[in-house]
């Protein structure tokens, strides 16, 4: 492996980077000139597919830090997801209901401001992922997929046998949380700031791809015995990424949360984890955009498939089949072309 | 508690543990000759679920629904082993997870679509109806008490197909080094149908069988897939053995613990607070216990690769 190798970052390089540059742009002016344009034409529905679209994308892109870039397969990423979903609603339980969250150390009565929320869903879903991540990091491979589809299983029971915040039925947020400046309940201010999440969330990530600790990670995924050759432990740099990737989804996760004013066990179900892997798949895995794009071709394709038959899924689950036996690259490696690193 | 209510449930996770070898024999032995990780069990463990009550319905024999079930999992694996299964065993673990998993939705969605989203309830044959006074006086589901003693019968057998015959050579020779063995002469590629569609008519045999202690309704089989990812976790990817110890500690740990926990939390708690703390851990016991497994050795109790 060459040294310019090492340092390839998943754009590609020379004439194709422009390429990938125009897709990504494409996509990220595409989503916002979508939501723009629905809202001026008076179609809310459409701007909340809009920002569903974009906070599936944060999650997807929190997934894509282990896997495009580390080649981690995570099948429970659903986890992080749902434990943000659940800081969103469980501090606004408190808040709404004018029951102390807890009464010590301090008097804490949950919260309803976004900020607040996110920083405690972050840190949660960090937490949990350095506690996840620290067990699973210790093998690889199938076992790895398996061990993070069960660890999230178990959140899953969890949520469902525990009655204290809903259980099975799920946990009501009766206004949606706000944030400074802001009218979070106007559907096209809350878009704007999921936009801004989101292109915040994918520049950390572009910024970390580019940083001594991104190449460490890719190199993780390419070759941990020369990585180790040179002095790095790849299970440290995993640790690192797997957590920020915690941390990441779970941010998504408390907007969803807010999104949909509700949250239950289905967020932390293993359907959702496949799904945040098939984005990536469809997007182009290792791309940055790949979430983006993959993200909004699945709802799309929900919504156009959906208003066709009920059984959408058999024919998407078709499409999908197609894509990865045949289509490999995604969306974004047949617009914007180069080969699939890894 | 008492002991009778003890030995009883004792029983029924043994009968849940050996349903469970049934799914992780057929998805430990497709790992371990093929490499290949399948979502999709949990989804022919569905068809034969639903075979056994279309067939069972339609003739009124169990008996026959019970057959047709381990026909149709083993055609349905067949073909399936051909038409995808096939493609995948070059690719990356990631490909496998996202073709399979939409294998689920195909199977899932197709099911709803034919039979519906209501659950189809099985009659138990009546030769096995009713229940049996063991000795001790426990009256125990005779239904129940076959069930395991077919898990039994069939986890002999298969440790038999594997350790004495021909085709049980030829398995374990895939597993060491498959070049080596097509070079042999061994048709590699019907090998490894055959065990794909012997995982699946195992599958679809327990599909049938704990369908008919619960209800068969689509989506029956994923819990049951990742109960069984962890059976093969704990006990060890590719071995036969490891599965089998693998499920009788995860059934037995989820049947017990629910029963127990709950009680062992009412000593030191108000009752309400103890039935959902111990209801809880219950629920988190399989895992907790996988993590264990983990810690000590990560390549699973018997595993010969990590």
């Amino acid at each position: 492996m060459s040294a310019a190798e090492v340092t390839a970052v998943p754009e590609g390089r020379g004439g194709r980077m422009n390429r990938a540059q125009i897709v990504n742009a494409a996509l990220a002016l595409g989503l916002l000139g979508f939501g723009l344009v629905a809202w001026a034409m008076g179609e809310t529905f459409l701007v909340t597919l809009a920002t569903k679209v974009a906070i599936l994308a944060i999650a997807g892109a929190g997934l894509n830090l282990v896997l495009g870039f580390g080649g981690l397969v995570s099948f429970g990423h659903a986890a992080y997801f749902g434990l943000g979903g659940y800081s969103a609603g469980i501090l606004a339980h408190h808040a709404l209901n004018y029951t102390p969250m807890f009464e010590w150390p301090f008097l804490f009565e949950g919260t309803t401001s976004m900020p607040v929320i996110w920083i405690t869903a972050m840190v949660i879903g960090a937490l949990a992922a350095a506690l996840i991540g620290a067990l699973s990091l210790r093998t690889t491979g199938v076992y790895f997929i398996m061990i993070t589809l069960a660890f999230g299983q178990m959140i899953f029971y969890f949520a469902i046998s525990w009655p204290a915040y809903g259980g099975e039925d799920g946990l009501p947020i009766y206004v949606r949380n706000g944030f400074p400046g802001l009218n979070t309940l106007d559907p096209v201010q809350f878009f704007g700031l999921t936009c801004a999440v989101l292109f915040a969330v994918l520049g950390l990530i572009a910024m970390l791809a580019h940083s001594r600790f991104g190449l460490a990670l890719q190199a993780a995924r390419q070759n941990r015995q020369r990585l180790m050759a040179v002095g790095i432990r790849p299970g440290g740099v995993l640790l690192v990424a797997f957590v920020i990737s915690g941390a990441i989804t779970a941010l998504a996760g408390a907007l969803y949360a807010d999104l949909n004013r509700f949250v239950s066990p289905s967020m932390l179900s293993w359907h959702l984890s496949g799904e945040l892997l098939v984005f990536l798949i469809l997007g182009g895995t290792g791309r940055l955009f790949a979430p983006l794009a993959g993200a909004g071709l699945y709802i799309t394709l929900e919504h156009l498939l959906g208003g066709v038959s009920d059984h959408w899924q058999f024919f998407f689950g078709l499409l999908l089949l197609g894509v990865v036996l045949f289509a490999r690259g995604g969306v974004i490696g047949f617009l914007a072309g180069g080969k699939r690193h890894g | 508690m008492s002991m009778i209510l003890l030995i009883e449930q004792l029983l029924n996770g043994l009968q849940s543990g050996l349903m469970l070898f049934l799914m992780a024999a057929g998805l430990t032995l497709v790992f371990g000759v093929m490499g290949l990780i399948n979502l999709a069990h949990g989804s022919l463990y569905m068809v034969g679920a639903f075979a056994c009550a279309g067939v069972a319905a339609a003739t009124g024999s169990f008996w026959l629904g019970l057959a047709a079930s381990i026909a149709a999992a083993a055609a349905a694996g067949a073909i399936v082993e051909v038409a995808v299964i096939r493609r995948l065993y070059r690719r990356d673990h990631l490909d496998q997870v996202l073709a399979t998993f939409a294998l689920i939705l195909i199977f899932s969605e197709g099911t709803r679509w034919l039979y519906g989203s209501f659950p189809l309830y099985l009659n138990v044959p009546e030769a096995l109806s009713g229940s049996v006074t063991l000795p001790g006086g426990i009256r125990y589901s005779l239904f129940r008490l076959a069930i395991i003693g077919a898990g039994l019968a069939v986890a002999v057998g298969l440790f038999l197909l594997i350790g004495k015959t021909r085709i049980g050579v030829q398995v374990r020779a895939g597993e060491a080094d498959r070049e080596m063995i097509a070079a042999l002469g061994v048709d590699i590629r019907r090998l490894y149908t055959l065990v794909f569609a012997l995982g699946a008519a195992l599958a679809g045999m327990a599909g049938a069988l704990v369908g008919t202690i619960q209800s068969v309704q689509v989506g029956m089989g994923e819990p049951v897939l990742i109960l069984a990812f962890v059976v093969i976790v704990i006990g060890g990817i590719g071995s036969i053995k490891g599965a089998l110890i693998g499920a009788l500690l995860v059934g037995l740990t989820d049947t017990m613990g629910r029963v127990l926990l709950p009680s062992v939390f009412e000593l030191f708690m108000e009752t309400s607070a103890a039935t959902s703390v111990g209801a809880a851990l219950a629920s988190m016991a399989i895992y907790i216990l996988m993590a264990l497994v983990l810690i000590v050795k990560p390549g699973g109790l018997f595993g010969a690769r990590a």
